[in-house]
């Protein structure tokens, strides 16, 4: 990823009145036919990226969808950006999910939009057309995930993983306060997925950006717990200053509806718990 | 445990209907709601009202012509073969224009909406708009819910005139009846009431076959084949929706008309 293009310009996100927990989960509970969640408790401090691992089913997409209040809760609260959204009415909802930026597990792009109204979505929704200066933004997103030149295809035209990246772009073009990530490498090769890592740990170090990310390749994310996008290189390096350098990564780990771990790369690779134990082998 | 719980089905069919019912009401009342989207209205006038045209005219035309066909030989049977031009009139206006044109509008745009919104639905399409902070009943339902009103009534006067020529076509060239009395009998035959009657009927329908269609679509789950139940769905509980409501309101307005 050397020839990754440095931004045009480092926007601060949309205006919020600063909060230091962008999302905070308190004993929130979730049951389908079964409880899913049970309890769950969590933090995420603005500016940090929180990883979030577990087998498939434990609820890690559900607690996606609660913090981007897609779905309610049965008990508990969450508080997105400083605003409770458990009790809040859908359509207050939606003036708060354009400050959330989310990246689906299948791209979710619109299929019959191509890729400059797909990443341009956001924006036209306030101004009702394509302007000189959203394409402008729009060609400045797809530089950023280095696909430029994809802007009048459709998204059936693109690979797999260029849809992801395409989805990246679409959540940053706004440059949002926090973003969901859910699984962004799931079924895609090494050498794409390294790609999409880089580009998610550039926006974290780049532009500070708070996210939550769930994954279930353990590669993906101890790469990113231990690596920072160098600007000068303009790419992502590996940490060689014996872990001075802070990330603001931590993992939280779902079991059985509950959090049995958070902490730090470090914190997880030494835990005695046999199911991290085995779940890291 | 049971296969099925009786007590469960009904819990769905009651939510279905609340959750049905609270769409529909949504799709109204963001008339009045800003982001109101003017060009995807125009793009679903355009899907519903000039694509069902073909159908809607073809189905006008032979409705008319079989109307005419089939009642001239009672009507000659007591010497009243003259008054085809007012029965094919009162038939078409007051009833088969309106239900026709609901039913093929049905088949075609409640079928095509299910499968869209159903096809965006489980590819998360929905979600992904949610959290981009569009509203998907005001985006996708509410433009669907007025072109469809919109468009089927001027689909039905359509149908409703183009059904006249057809009864017209056999009045004039099989059964030898003077065009001049065939066109008068069908005007004069037509009261406020008739053609209030006629022109009412299709906004519900237009209402109906949205609504249904958008319900169904959104409420989609389970893959391709979960698209494909919601599509067949769509058109059964459209087609059988028109028929039900166009008794209750025929019955309302005869009761106001005092027929």
């Amino acid at each position: 990823m050397s020839s990754l293009a440095p931004p045009a310009e480092q926007r601060q996100p949309t205006s919020t009145p600063t909060v230091d927990t962008v999302i905070r989960f308190e004993k929130v509970e979730m049951a389908f036919d079964q409880p899913v969640l049970e309890g769950v408790s969590f933090q995420l401090p603005r500016g940090e990226t929180k990883i979030l691992m577990g087998t498939a089913g434990t609820g890690k997409t559900l607690l996606l969808k609660l913090a981007l209040g897609l779905l309610k809760p049965d008990a508990g609260r969450i508080t997105v950006l400083g605003e409770e959204i458990t009790q809040m009415r859908e359509q207050d909802r939606f003036a708060l999910r354009r400050k959330i930026g989310m990246v689906f597990q299948e791209s979710a792009l619109f299929d019959s939009l191509t890729v400059e109204e797909n990443v341009a979505y956001r924006l036209m929704e306030e101004t009702g057309k394509l302007t000189d200066e959203i394409h402008a933004r729009v060609l400045e997103a797809l530089r950023f995930v280095e696909l430029e030149h994809t802007v009048a295809l459709f998204p059936a035209e693109l690979s797999g993983g260029m849809r992801r990246r395409v989805a990246i772009a679409r959540a940053i073009i706004t440059q949002p306060e926090v973003i969901l990530y859910d699984s962004p490498t799931g079924g895609l090769d090494p050498v794409t997925s390294n790609t999409i890592i880089e580009l998610i740990v550039k926006q974290r170090d780049v532009y500070g950006t708070s996210s939550l990310l769930v994954t279930n390749r353990l590669q993906d994310a101890f790469t990113m717990a231990s690596h920072y996008f160098d600007q000068e290189q303009n790419k992502m390096v590996p940490v060689t200053d014996g872990g001075v350098r802070d990330l603001h990564t931590k993992f939280l780990m779902l079991r059985d509806g509950h959090i049995i771990f958070e902490g730090t790369a470090a914190d997880l690779l030494r835990s005695n718990d046999p199911y991290i134990r085995e779940y890291l082998s | 445990m049971p296969i099925f719980s009786p007590t469960e089905i009904a819990k769905d069919k009651v939510e279905a209907v609340q959750d049905y019912s609270l769409l529909a009401g949504r799709s109204l009342s963001n008339i009045f709601a800003r982001p109101r989207y003017f060009a995807d209205t125009l793009l679903q006038a355009d899907s519903i009202g000039v694509g069902s045209l073909p159908i809607v005219v073809l189905t006008g035309f032979f409705t008319g012509a079989v109307l005419a066909l089939q009642t001239s030989s009672t009507l000659q049977q007591f010497g009243s073969l003259s008054l085809t031009g007012k029965l094919v009139s009162l038939s078409m206006v007051r009833e088969l224009g309106p239900v026709l044109t609901g039913l093929m509008v049905a088949g075609r745009n409640s079928s095509g909406m299910a499968s869209e919104l159903g096809s965006m639905k489980v590819t998360e399409q929905i979600d992904a708009m949610r959290a981009m902070g569009v509203d998907p009943s005001k985006k996708l339902v509410t433009p669907r819910v007025i072109a469809s009103m919109i468009m089927l009534f001027f689909l039905s006067i359509i149908s409703n005139l183009v059904g006249l020529t057809g009864g017209f076509m056999i009045s004039y060239l099989l059964l030898g009846l003077d065009p001049n009395q065939y066109w008068t009998t069908a005007y004069q035959a037509l009261r406020f009431g008739d053609v209030f009657m006629g022109l009412c009927k299709p906004v519900f329908f237009g209402f109906i076959i949205a609504s249904i269609g958008c319900y169904y679509g959104l409420s989609a789950k389970g893959g391709t084949q979960g698209v494909g139940r919601a599509t067949t769905q769509a058109v059964v509980a459209a087609s059988v929706l028109i028929l039900v409501s166009d008794f209750f309101i025929t019955r309302l307005l005869m009761g106001i008309f005092q027929y």
